[in-house]
């Protein structure tokens, strides 16, 4: 039996939420990253002598927010508490986090097919930047990151694959997006994750030692990371080797991990609750107040374009997607009824031209009743598909005309009368005589041929199902 | 020079052009050279004084000076002031420039007070007599050879000697309150969160608070009013201000005298005496005197180090020197703090980082919270029934310079009557009473409060003195 088969890989996350609040959670520093080394700092940063951490408010409400967003039960009692151990970039000798009393609890996080429970959020803040590869003679430190907000969001060991990893990292900066508490940017820091790994033989219910891997900095070495630390590990059990219950450092250079620290010299924090910030006491009416300017979340979404306006669940799945777009699908369908033919235009000419130009939909130069108004025509048949992609649509980037106005303007109405279409397919059958007779000696394949031919002929404006009909029954010689 | 009986007078003097605040200013700067020997200050901040007298000295003139124009203050070496060197007697601070000013500095001097100058301490308030500071210990002014007390020892001292009007101490666990009893002054632990601590290097966050040392209850009346009240850089500091707190008009007040004090092994009978004349007089004024039991007094000492040093353990944890003070020659951070703190505060960290440690937080830490807890309860029981506490500040008179016992649990134990108020959180004011018991020291008496009732507690000691 293949090694690889006969073992399980169990996995929970912890994965860190920078938020993206104007300023720090404690002070009033700047929160934005990339700014010049040591530029957003003030003495409560530095940790001088003499000063205290202030609550930034916006913290717990996007807390909050994130909370409700996946399902959590918000505690109404929070204490904030210390972590401490020493390190040159922490620079009050300890962290502000949350031990005993998270924030939010319970909740869950929908892959596909399965459903990821978890176990906390909490608040804390950043460490500083230690650069250790700029000065040969120096270690330096840069605080701007130091008391940046954070949530941690911890999962239940219910991982089973890289893929779900990689699904349930991608569906949390999804939501963290969505509801705007982070730009859940891997590249930059602001999403950031450790995994705990361990493997077992397919049938067991025993958890084996786990392996916490950190430094993971990008989706691709989530997978990567896991895949290699199930080899080891796998390995060691295939040999008799115990896997000791470790910390390990994830180098993406050339993809291996390295031991942090064992066991043995975990660190103790000696967490205790922290003196200088009061507990915070969250009212139902603050959490009541949250839930009411929370936008709708994907999933519901999803929901909503499935059911109600009954399209596919491919196209509801990209339509919800992302936030922006969503939203401004949300104001066509204000406008007209034809869903589908919006969903077509939307995720057919409108997301090919947001590729094109790699721009936001907020920066389409076409209004949502523009496009309803040109979902309208679609769906009645006075234009098809091919007239928008090629006139139509550039035509309103260029002029901001509405649809109408454009298709009168340059007489791009799409032509109904079966004599005009006889005329034309009476032309293909001249010019084609031969396919003509092949045909009808089985060759059905034909009719693609023919409908190009015609559609062409009259600049995409013919109506192609009507076009479809008469052709065939021409063919057939149903009619002269 | 003119010595001042309270700031009512200063403002007197000043306002009728008999004197002006650089005279003043000038005239404390000598006296502090002159009693340079008994080590209270261990820097005077002659030039920024004098800029300040003479801006003050305008104002008055010109009639639109602040309510504390001519106080001239002198602050513990653990209240940050902008741009003037802060260190907490310690080594770890050395050279440490502080960038911003502390709530408490910055409102005395909008209200005109005139900073003079740092003064010694106990490293990081770690002490009871002076004796802790990277400074070298200070002079008791009443008799030279026996200690200030402390940790704000050199607050009391220059008090006493007059080398300032007032002074700020910090109290976390008696700083304020037993140096004051043992340089026979007033001074005032207000209830925790009345006083910003933004600018007060921590040593214990739950129970520092920063309060006056003066030579009248006019003057702590008048500085309270302006240093109170809640500040944005501190969330702990929830008090409303000091100015708009009712007194009753309530004239029998009902005194809770505390038992187990009184029984308490190593109270001096001197001072069990004129203890006990206090209450006599009380009793004779009319006011009604309960006597109550606190079983607990006895766990206050253990539960206080424990809390209070774990918090410390952590506070100090930023002393690395890699970003501000001293830094060893290594440049490592064991190192800086090995060379940087000392014994006592090493003691301290040694001690709370233990009782924070894995398989020792629930026996000690957690255990100590619910002692803290259940006195929390106690007093608020008491104070349901009574409008004090009263009991001695101190066990003792001050002892000799250098006499304090070798035993660190001896020397804590010493502590047994203040730490209550810093436990619970209460409001405690110390105050002479009597005559010289022994080389010109009184007996203090301190009355606990309930919350944010300072000014009810100033005016009852006005009032029954």
């Amino acid at each position: 039996m293949c090694t690889k088969t006969k073992y399980e890989t169990i996995v929970g996350l912890e994965v860190h939420v920078q938020l993206s609040t104007k300023t720090k959670a404690y002070c009033r520093d700047k929160n934005k990253y990339g700014e010049s080394p040591n530029s957003c700092i003030s003495p409560v940063t530095l940790g001088y002598p003499g000063t205290l951490p202030k609550i930034n408010s916006e913290v717990i409400n996007r807390a909050i927010k994130l909370g409700i967003a996946l399902n959590c039960k918000i505690s109404k009692y929070n204490l904030y508490s210390r972590k401490n151990y020493f390190y040159p970039d922490l620079p009050k000798g300890y962290q502000i986090t949350q031990d005993k009393t998270p924030i939010c609890t319970g909740g869950y996080i929908e892959i596909p097919n399965k459903k990821i429970n978890i176990t906390r959020i909490h608040m804390e803040e950043d460490a500083g930047k230690s650069i250790h590869d700029i000065d040969p003679k120096n270690s330096l430190v840069d605080y701007n990151r130091a008391g940046v907000p954070l949530l941690e969001i911890v999962s239940e060991p219910e991982i089973r694959s890289t893929q779900e990893a990689y699904s349930y990292l991608k569906e949390i900066r999804k939501i963290v997006r969505y509801i705007g508490v982070s730009d859940g940017n891997m590249e930059e820091g602001s999403l950031r994750c450790d995994a705990n790994i361990s493997v077992r033989p397919y049938g067991s219910n025993v958890l084996r030692n786990r392996v916490e891997v950190k430094n993971i900095n990008s989706f691709k070495n989530v997978m990567r990371a896991i895949e290699l630390e199930v080899a080891r590990q796998i390995k060691c059990y295939e040999n008799n080797i115990d896997v000791n219950q470790e910390t390990r450092n994830y180098n993406a250079s050339d993809n291996s991990t390295t031991v942090l620290r064992s066991k043995e010299d975990a660190h103790d924090y000696r967490y205790f609750t922290e003196p200088d910030i009061p507990p915070v006491v969250i009212s139902q009416k603050t959490i009541d107040e949250i839930k009411v300017t929370m936008p709708i979340l994907p999933k519901q979404k999803f929901i909503f374009y499935t059911q109600k306006l009954k399209l596919s669940e491919y196209d509801s799945k990209i339509l919800s997607n992302e936030k922006l777009f969503s939203e401004f699908f949300d104001k066509i369908i204000k406008h007209t009824k034809n869903y589908k033919s919006a969903a077509n235009i939307m995720l057919g000419v409108v997301k090919s031209y947001l590729n094109k130009k790699s721009i936001q939909v907020n920066d389409l130069p076409i209004s949502a009743i523009n496009i309803a108004k040109l979902s309208d025509m679609l769906s009645e048949g006075k234009i098809n598909k091919t007239v928008i992609e090629n006139s139509i649509f550039p035509l309103m980037i260029k002029t901001m005309k509405s649809p109408q106005e454009i298709a009168v303007e340059n007489k791009l109405f799409q032509i109904d009368d079966s004599c005009q279409i006889e005329n034309l397919i009476d032309k293909a059958f001249k010019k084609f005589p031969q396919k003509v007779i092949d045909f009808n000696n089985g060759n059905s394949n034909l009719i693609g041929l023919f409908m190009g031919e015609i559609m062409r002929d009259s600049n995409g404006k013919l109506n192609p199902k009507k076009i479809n009909e008469i052709l065939i029954k021409k063919l057939k010689n149903e009619i002269k | 020079m003119k010595n001042h009986a309270s700031l009512k007078e200063v403002q007197r003097d000043l306002f009728s052009n008999k004197t002006s605040c650089v005279k003043i200013v000038r005239e404390f700067i000598h006296n502090i050279s002159e009693k340079q020997h008994l080590n209270a200050f261990v820097e005077v901040f002659s030039d920024t004084a004098l800029i300040k007298a003479k801006e003050v000295d305008d104002k008055i003139k010109n009639k639109n000076q602040g309510k504390l124009a001519g106080l001239v203050v002198g602050i513990k070496d653990n209240i940050c002031y902008a741009k003037h060197t802060c260190t907490a007697s310690s080594k770890i601070l050395e050279g440490f420039i502080s960038p911003y000013s502390s709530t408490v500095v910055d409102r005395l001097i909008s209200e005109d007070a005139i900073i003079i100058g740092r003064l010694n301490c106990d490293e990081f308030a770690m002490g009871s007599s002076n004796e802790n500071s990277y400074y070298g210990p200070v002079k008791n002014p009443i008799n030279e050879s026996y200690v200030s007390g402390g940790s704000s020892g050199g607050s009391a001292s220059a008090v006493s000697a007059n080398l300032c009007h007032l002074a700020l101490g910090s109290d976390t666990g008696g700083s304020v309150r037993q140096p004051s009893a043992f340089c026979n002054l007033f001074g005032l632990k207000p209830t925790y969160g009345l006083v910003s601590r933004h600018g007060l290097i921590s040593y214990a966050s739950s129970f520092d608070q920063i309060g006056p040392i003066a030579k009248s209850i006019h003057d702590i009346n008048k500085v309270m009013d302006v240093i109170s009240g809640s500040d944005e850089f501190d969330n702990t500091c929830v008090g409303s201000l000091f100015g708009q707190q009712k007194i009753s008009s309530q004239k029998r007040k009902r005194f809770a005298v505390l038992k187990d004090a009184l029984e308490f092994n190593d109270l001096d009978s001197r001072i069990k005496k004129q203890f006990e004349n206090f209450v006599k007089s009380l009793e004779s004024s009319g006011h009604e005197i309960n006597y109550i039991s606190l079983p607990m007094l006895e766990y206050l000492v253990p539960c206080y180090y424990i809390l209070t040093t774990a918090e410390a353990s952590s506070n100090l944890a930023r002393y690395d020197g890699i970003r501000f003070g001293f830094q060893s020659q290594d440049q490592c951070i064991s190192s800086t703090r090995s060379l940087g703190f000392g014994n006592e505060v090493k003691r301290r960290i040694l001690l709370g980082t233990y009782v924070l440690s894995e398989g020792y937080y629930d026996a000690y830490y957690i255990k100590a919270q619910k002692v803290r807890n259940l006195l929390q309860q106690s007093i608020k029981k008491i104070l349901l029934k009574n409008d004090f506490i009263i009991l001695p500040t101190t066990p003792n008179l001050p002892f000799k310079i250098g006499k304090k016992p070798v035993n660190p649990v001896k020397r804590y134990i010493e502590d047994i009557f203040t730490v209550q108020a810093n436990l619970s959180g209460h409001p405690s004011f110390s105050f002479p009473y009597g005559d010289s018991i022994e080389n010109g020291f009184k007996a203090s008496i301190q009355i606990i409060g309930d919350f944010f009732k300072e000014r009810e507690i100033l005016n009852t000691v006005k009032n029954v003195l």
